[in-house]
């Protein structure tokens, strides 16, 4: 692919702190590379803020490999940008061309509370986790990796659901602010396991109540959460978690 | 957790719009069969005495009690999810996604809803309402067939039936794939079915509706 230099205007949403009120702010960047990730440019427009004296633009990142879920911009009205299972610093600038103007917000969503600039607030997911996300184990050693047997597609399906990374772009691609993707995802990898059968009856309960405290709102099954999904985490789980919810609602004790 | 506890979550809310939802689409099945002998093209004989049957039978007039409750629900809960999920995203977007990443009728149900609901409140005053009130006050049972071929030469209320009837398939064409994702039981063996049947009902049912006053107003049936 031919390598080409661009320059952008992008719109990006500055807000002080979780108190203040924020606006959009206009910048101009010039000479990005083509072949820049998307954080990469930002990276590139911050140093030339810090240059003119300015305060740089406050964003989320760490491995810059599409693996660890932090980096959250929902750009032009896309959670982490146009491309199909892809993070934010795996979008590449070659996406766009020169003059193009780009629109970057933070996750919006009440229970994503906006840190600051495009910082948010994602620990909503770390209760929902804590409220039912675990397994009961003995202790002593591990037991041998093969005692369980496991059938394959099982441990596949588990598998896949275990890839989601709490990004949070299913929250904020939903029209409800919903968490029921992720929250599926993680009721599924361990519904599907025997490691997680002990809490099976509690865990979808408390951890959708959690989801409901928290202020997510509710499936209406739209599915732009899986079209946004970087991991690809289907619908699926949705309807695992729901038959979750039914047979501990149909069979379980009072306890949760 | 208790029942009332259990249907109190978001889940559990869904679940009353998903049970709620999936009576009323077996209603929608009967209602279309038996108006659908307007086409035995009888003079409306098959069509009357299919009425006669509903609007007198024991328990049909007692299942139609739970239509209305279940409607109901289906209306309020629905209409509450709707502004409450609208209030979990305080500070909207700039950009929208659109239709880039979710189908507009999914996003539109409430929409849809209303305009159905609207569409009802104009049928139950024209067919279900009087002919209940003839019943109630011993004037006994109108001949609903007349009724039908007097209404709809009036183009205006065909115009409204066949809106109402464009409003109900889209509105059925996520409900019934959304009713049974709700139960759990759109799996992978199972969801391309369900989608199927469900594209399919939502286009033949409000079809066979909309052709009905059509029908008497081009004089189809007579």
């Amino acid at each position: 692919m031919q390598h080409y230099n661009m320059n952008l205007t992008l719109k990006v949403w500055k807000q002080k702190n979780n108190k203040a009120k924020g606006s959009f702010e206009s910048y101009q960047v010039k000479n990005v590379s083509s072949e820049m990730s998307f954080l990469e440019m930002f990276d590139v427009l911050n140093e030339q803020l810090v240059a003119e004296g300015k305060e740089p633009i406050a964003f989320d990142h760490d491995c810059r490999e599409g693996i660890c879920g932090m980096c959250s911009m929902y750009i032009n009205g896309r959670a982490h940008g146009p491309w199909h299972e892809t993070t934010t610093c795996q979008l590449h600038m070659r996406e766009y061309k020169d003059g193009d103007t780009i629109v970057v917000e933070p996750w919006r969503a009440n229970a994503f509370p906006v840190i600051k600039d495009l910082v948010v607030d994602r620990t909503a997911f770390d209760r929902i986790i804590g409220a039912g996300g675990y397994i009961s184990v003995n202790t002593g050693n591990a037991v041998d990796a093969n005692s369980l047997p496991i059938d394959k597609q099982k441990a596949d399906e588990a598998f896949a659901a275990a890839t989601c990374i709490g990004c949070g772009a299913c929250v904020a691609a939903c029209p409800n602010a919903s968490a029921m993707l992720f929250v599926s995802a993680k009721v599924s990898h361990l519904a599907l396991l025997p490691q997680g059968d002990p809490e099976r009856k509690i865990r979808a309960v408390n951890m959708v109540q959690q989801m409901d405290t928290e202020g997510f709102g509710s499936c209406t099954n739209i599915g732009a959460c899986e079209a946004e999904c970087p991991k690809g985490i289907s619908l699926e789980n949705i309807a695992r978690l729901n038959r979750e919810y039914l047979g501990s609602m149909l069979s379980g004790s009072k306890q949760g | 957790m208790n029942w009332k506890q259990y249907f109190s979550t978001s889940i559990g809310k869904k679940l009353q719009m998903s049970l709620t939802g999936l009576f009323l689409i077996l209603f929608l099945l009967v209602h279309c069969y038996i108006n659908a002998q307007i086409f035995y093209m009888d003079g409306g004989k098959r069509f009357d005495e299919a009425a006669h049957f509903m609007g007198t039978n024991f328990v049909i007039r007692t299942v139609e009690l739970g239509l209305f409750a279940f409607l109901f629900i289906h209306i309020i809960q629905g209409l509450l999810l709707w502004s409450k999920n609208r209030s979990r995203r305080s500070v909207g977007y700039q950009v929208s996604a659109g239709n880039k990443t979710s189908a507009w009728y999914s996003r539109s149900m409430a929409l849809l809803g209303t305009l159905i609901l609207m569409f009802l409140v104009l049928h139950l005053f024209k067919f279900w309402g009087p002919n209940r009130f003839s019943q109630l006050t011993g004037g006994g049972e109108l001949k609903l067939y007349d009724l039908m071929r007097e209404e709809f030469q009036l183009t205006w209320v065909v115009v409204v039936y066949v809106l109402g009837c464009i409003s109900l398939g889209w509105h059925l064409i996520h409900g019934f794939y959304s009713a049974f994702q709700t139960l759990g039981l759109n799996t992978f063996k199972y969801k391309g079915i369900i989608r199927t049947i469900g594209i399919g009902f939502s286009i033949i049912v409000p079809l066979i509706f909309a052709l009905m006053p059509i029908a008497f107003y081009m004089h189809w049936v007579i």
